[in-house]
């Protein structure tokens, strides 16, 4: 380690909530970054890691949070005790930060060019010509292509990966001593987040930065860390070099977080019900923008966007398939279409052998309790004003199950996806995120389908929490032979709970089959890329050790 | 847009041949004989009778309509029942004390609610935001005629800074013109003030919590900048939709700011042809009224365009 001063030092730093009985959100945090290195700060959610970087940048949302002891010190000046004026100086210009959502990060009305100008305009006295300059420059060294377009271009019109790249470059512009890096690749693809953490990197080594990298992903820590923190509600359990840390933990919790990242070696796969195909979808295609307007009968007709193009899959009795993609790959449009919540424009679905792809409202309304589905975020998929059991007995009711069977039907189901009984009298919010998606998956059980669709249904999840909604999954298929699709960006979890893969790349099957083959012996050259950017690969997390 | 531009106009067509149609057909169905009442209470039957067909209302009403129809197209609005000028004339000689309220009083709503209702967002719970949200309570519930004559009671009568009533024409020089204009226009604006800067208020509240500002928070910008700059034109598409439907509204509304400020302008018009049930004067009225809806509306659209990047038409 160096022996200079460090760039960040946090000593035991206090942050409160501002109510009348505080709660202490960080105890006594400390750690320190030097110039050029890497230290990531890994915990799951409400571990106070996002709170330790917006304290450093003294954004703390004012009047629910505040810092009530300890020192932040960039290089040597105590951030805490810093005015409000000499923090907006230092902000921008000495410590940077890009946060988790490039989607929303960037402001929408004013064009790219301008919100990188400003950052130069507020901190440095450049005339419009070379601040011009240096933004173009800027944009060249994260690698972003025809940067004149760039400039004059509005947020919406470029990708998730390229917005990244440009909160990239608004923060190296005036080459702070400190980046905060904030979740920045949790949004991204693999493919995109590889880049983007490839660019931190390179960027880091040509300016000297010390970097400051949040992340609960354990796999993006092996690629990127010099250093570990490991956070747990406020208090930082263990650091160390990240080879260290990862090898031999000493902690029980970091054991815990360790063992819980799903692993790349594919299961093996689950014994064959019975030759039943559940769901049985040929050639299916959605196009989007085909224009059937009115008044537009002299315009020439546009071509639509393809979604879906000719996917053919099935699903048999008990058994797991997954769908796996990029974002834009169409595999959420292909669930939307199988659960006909949006119709497609060809090809057929068929569920126990009935075609539902064109049936009308009224005739698809006795196939509909056949499949159902769990969504990704379970903090927006529940309704926050009706309880859980109002929400568990409304399918049933619908379909004329009287309200005393499926009252005691939703108790039970409960009690299957592990909630406590009084559970059925309380609201969402009353719920973590985990038991969120237990009610979720228990209100799609309530309709006793043959296929539940699972649509990145634990994306949105911690590691620890995912491994349990995994294990429910695999729990409830065992004991009622539900067949489930299950859609994921994440091959870790593919290769966890998956009896059969398929690829898709721009809304076409790129490779189909078996778990261990497509996974274990990838033959497109897109599976084996996808495979090849997947975070972490080089650790093996349940052995502690690195990866043969 | 240009595109867009033309095909709304096209599709304003039908809209005001449907908003000619009633109004033509309520007027006619609605008791009270415009003959009777320019005969007056002395004449015999024969002279109604007379008068009804000088003024073509023994007509089956079918061919009244298409005769209307066919003159508006000529530009020719007919004649008033009453006073036996022209409606085209009528209506002219009053919109410009009208529209110049109007926009008056608009630009007076904009420059004091924008920068109210930003204020209040930005220091949300403090005094300021009390006070602001307290203005815009009174301003919606105290009666316009009352804001008219507090106002002439202090600033003209008590203060004697501006004059009390009237309207001087803007070609008579524009000093004494916006002298005059003044306490109308913020009497006319104040339900205004008050609904845009709760709007304002409201929306920017929302745009305060959203990601790009704590981006511009974490590049080190000044508080100014991150509001008007980054959070205002975001939070614009509401505001202006207040702002136009707001002004629509002002130009058929004024009646009570223009009868308390003796303004001969529309408003005024209005009631005069109601009461006397003149017939094509009302009508003319309505479909000016109609027409400016459609446009005001048709720039609302295309103002969203201009400080939304993502809306394209």
């Amino acid at each position: 380690m160096s022996t200079q001063d460090p760039v960040l030092h946090v000593d035991a730093l206090v942050v409160e909530t501002t109510d009348k009985t505080p709660k202490q959100i960080l105890k006594a945090v400390s750690f320190e970054i030097h110039a050029g290195e890497t230290l990531c700060l890994v915990g799951e959610s409400g571990s106070g890691k996002s709170v330790s970087s917006l304290t450093t940048l003294g954004l703390l949302p004012p009047g629910s949070l505040r810092a009530t002891s300890g020192r932040v010190l960039l290089d040597g000046e105590d951030l805490l005790q810093a005015t409000p004026k000499r923090l907006i100086e230092l902000r921008g210009s000495r410590m940077a930060m890009i946060f988790q959502e490039p989607m929303t990060a960037l402001n929408p009305v004013l064009t790219v060019g301008k919100q990188l100008d400003e950052v130069l305009a507020c901190h440095t006295q450049a005339s419009g010509a070379e601040r011009r300059a240096q933004v173009l420059d800027a944009l060249e060294q994260v690698h972003l292509p025809d940067i004149q377009r760039m400039y004059t271009s509005y947020p919406h019109q470029l990708s998730g990966g390229q917005r990244q790249r440009i909160m990239i470059a608004m923060a190296l512009l005036l080459k702070p001593r400190l980046l905060i890096a904030d979740e920045p690749t949790t949004a991204l693809d693999v493919t995109t987040q590889h880049q983007i953490l490839k660019l931190i990197r390179e960027l880091q080594e040509k300016h000297g930065t010390a970097v400051l990298f949040i992340t609960h992903d354990m796999g993006v820590v092996v690629d990127i860390a010099d250093r570990v923190c490991v956070m747990n509600t406020g208090v930082i359990v263990e650091q160390g070099p990240v080879n260290q840390v990862l090898s031999s933990p000493r902690e029980a919790y970091t054991r815990r977080l360790l063992t819980a990242v799903p692993s790349l070696t594919p299961r093996p796969p689950r014994p064959e019900r019975g030759p039943r195909r559940v769901l049985d979808v040929a050639e299916l295609a959605k196009e989007y923008g085909v224009s059937k307007r009115l008044f537009n009968g002299w315009r020439k007709p546009r071509t639509g966007t393809r979604a879906v193009n000719d996917v053919s899959f099935h699903l048999l009795e008990g058994r797991t398939l997954g769908i796996v993609g990029e974002s834009g790959s169409g595999k959420s449009t292909l669930a939307r279409c199988v659960m006909r919540l949006i119709d497609p424009t060809g090809g057929t679905i068929r569920i126990n052998g009935q075609d539902i792809a064109d049936l009308h409202p009224r005739g698809l309304k006795p196939h509909r309790g056949r499949i159902q589905m769990v969504f990704q975020d379970p903090y927006r998929s529940l309704n926050p004003r009706i309880t859980i059991g109002q929400s568990l007995i409304e399918g049933p009711m619908n379909y004329g199950k009287p309200r005393r069977e499926a009252l005691a039907q939703a108790e039970e189901l409960l009690q299957l996806v592990g909630l406590p009984p009084d559970a059925i009298d309380r609201f969402p919010h009353q719920f973590s995120g985990g038991q969120r998606q237990r009610i979720a998956i228990a209100r799609a059980l309530a309709m006793e389908p043959d296929v539940i669709v699972a649509d990145e249904a634990v994306s949105a999840l911690d590691v620890s929490v995912q491994a349990q909604v995994l294990a429910l999954f695999d729990d409830i298929q065992k004991r009622l032979g539900v067949s489930i699709l299950f859609i994921t960006h994440d091959l870790r979890v593919a290769a966890q709970i998956c009896d059969d893969v398929l690829v898709m790349q721009r809304g076409q099957v790129v490779e189909y089959g078996p778990a261990q083959q497509v996974l274990g012996h990838p033959q497109a050259s897109y599976t084996r890329q996808l495979i090849a950017v997947a975070p972490g690969r080089s650790w093996n997390f349940a052995a502690f050790a690195p990866a043969s | 847009m240009l595109g867009y531009f033309i095909r709304r106009l096209l599709a304003a067509i039908p809209v005001m041949l449907v908003v000619a149609l009633s109004v033509f057909l309520l007027l006619r169905l609605s008791p009270g004989d415009p003959a009777v009442i320019i005969a007056g209470d002395m004449a015999s039957a024969e002279q109604v009778a007379s008068i009804r067909a000088a003024l073509g209302l023994d007509q089956p009403i079918y061919t009244q309509f298409f005769i209307w129809i066919g003159n508006m197209l000529q530009g020719d609005f007919g004649t008033s029942l009453i006073s036996q000028t022209s409606v085209l004339s009528m209506i002219t000689q009053r919109l410009e004390p009208t529209i110049s309220l109007a926009i008056a009083a608009i630009v007076f709503t904009v420059l004091i609610s924008v920068p109210l209702g930003v204020i209040a967002a930005w220091r949300q719970g403090s005094w300021i935001d009390n006070l602001v949200m307290s203005i815009s309570v009174v301003g919606f519930s105290v009666p316009v005629f009352v804001i008219g004559y507090v106002l002439i009671q202090v600033f003209a009568i008590e203060l004697g800074w501006l004059p009390v009533q009237g309207y001087r024409s803007l070609e008579n020089g524009v000093g004494e013109f916006a002298r005059r204009l003044v306490l109308p226009a913020l009497t006319l604006s104040s339900v205004y003030i008050a609904l845009i800067a709760r709007m304002t208020r409201a929306s920017m509240l929302e745009v305060l919590k959203e990601d790009y500002i704590r981006t511009a928070r974490a590049k080190g910008l000044g508080e100014r900048l991150i509001l008007f700059r980054h959070a205002l034109r975001n939070a614009g598409v509401p505001i202006l939709t207040v702002i136009g439907t707001g002004f629509a509204l002002m130009v058929s509304g004024v009646v009570v700011t223009e009868s308390v400020f003796n303004i001969p302008g529309l408003g005024r018009l209005i009631v005069d042809a109601v009461l006397a049930r003149d017939y094509p004067v009302i009508q003319a009225l309505i479909l000016l009224t109609a027409g400016l809806y459609v446009v005001i509306n048709l720039l609302i659209d295309l103002s969203y365009a201009i400080t939304d990047p993502r809306i394209r038409y």
